[in-house]
């Protein structure tokens, strides 16, 4: 009975949450509400016996996207309200489809009878170890190309967004090694009592 | 708590994600932040069917959609990014260079 309490409390914060994510004016907010949708949701995954991916949800999803989303929101300095203007425009049309599809997805999903599989009972092994044993066995070759891929990312993130000024001062190794002594050092011979000019 | 309340819940995060990319069809970052509540509902019914059908699959595929959801953020805001620095626009209609 309380779980059922917290499980609606949840969902309901989820709900309005991610209204609140596509239907504010200010971009900032819309970015914090989608940190409570994250939130909330890690919340629900816990409920669902998923601690290890309610852990994974809050740490990646709270602590790396949306800080990106929210550096990159303040780092480029966009008139949000002209890209807001035509919102009414496509209200109809997106509530329209956004209807269909959602009355489309509740009918199969009542229709639907799944018996629940013979360990749907919580087993004794705890949810982090369970993952452990199957993710470095039968799914190592999807973990390793998983890494590969982040790896992608955080290489692709760089080259796209680096930029050479020509004006920062930078060292440059080969100018540096192609110096002589001739271009560097000049000797003179300074007479006494006149100084060098 | 059913199968199908989970259902429900993510059926209605995946509607929100499709009507806030309709809604705000000129902004791409709130296009990427839709879809990340599409990829979040897609992430509830993995979790849901994993629970309910005592199978620990799904929340193995659900820890491979969160990494490449995390890739896809950080691309797509680093091409956001470049891309606002040579054009001073993030509007999608504003996009359009290889229309020819």
């Amino acid at each position: 009975m309380v779980a059922d309490i917290i499980f609606y409390l949840f969902a309901t914060i989820t709900v309005v949450a991610a209204l609140g994510v596509v239907s504010v004016k200010n971009q900032v907010h819309s970015v914090l509400f989608l940190v409570l949708t994250f939130f909330t949701t890690a919340a629900l995954f816990v409920l669902m016996g998923a601690e290890f991916l309610a852990a994974i949800l809050v740490m990646v999803y709270m602590g790396a996207v949306a800080i990106l989303f929210l550096f990159v929101v303040m780092m480029l300095d966009v008139e949000f309200a002209s890209l807001k203007k035509e919102a009414a425009r496509y209200l109809p049309l997106g509530l329209a489809v956004g209807l269909v599809i959602l009355f489309e997805m509740v009918v199969i999903i009542t229709q639907i009878h799944i018996e629940p599989g013979a360990a749907a009972v919580a087993s004794d092994v705890p949810n982090t170890l369970e993952i452990g044993r199957v993710l470095y066995t039968k799914y190592l070759l999807p973990f390793e190309i998983a890494s590969v891929i982040l790896l992608v990312a955080l290489i692709g993130a760089v080259v796209l967004t680096f930029r050479d000024r020509k004006l920062a001062k930078r060292q440059s190794v080969s100018k540096q090694h192609a110096r002589t002594r001739e271009q560097a050092v000049e000797l003179k011979k300074v007479a006494s009592g006149e100084g060098a000019s | 708590m059913s199968l199908s309340h989970y259902l429900v819940l993510s059926a209605l995060l995946f509607t929100i994600g499709i009507f806030g990319i309709f809604l705000n069809r000129r902004n791409v970052i709130i296009i990427m932040m839709s879809i990340e509540l599409i990829l979040l509902s897609v992430n509830i019914n993995f979790v849901a069917f994993s629970r309910f059908m005592g199978n620990i699959d799904g929340q193995i595929i659900t820890f491979f959609v969160l990494t490449v959801a995390a890739a896809e953020a950080a691309i797509g805001l680093a091409i956001l990014v470049s891309f606002f620095r040579n054009r001073a626009t993030i509007d999608v209609e504003k996009i359009d260079t290889l229309k020819g």
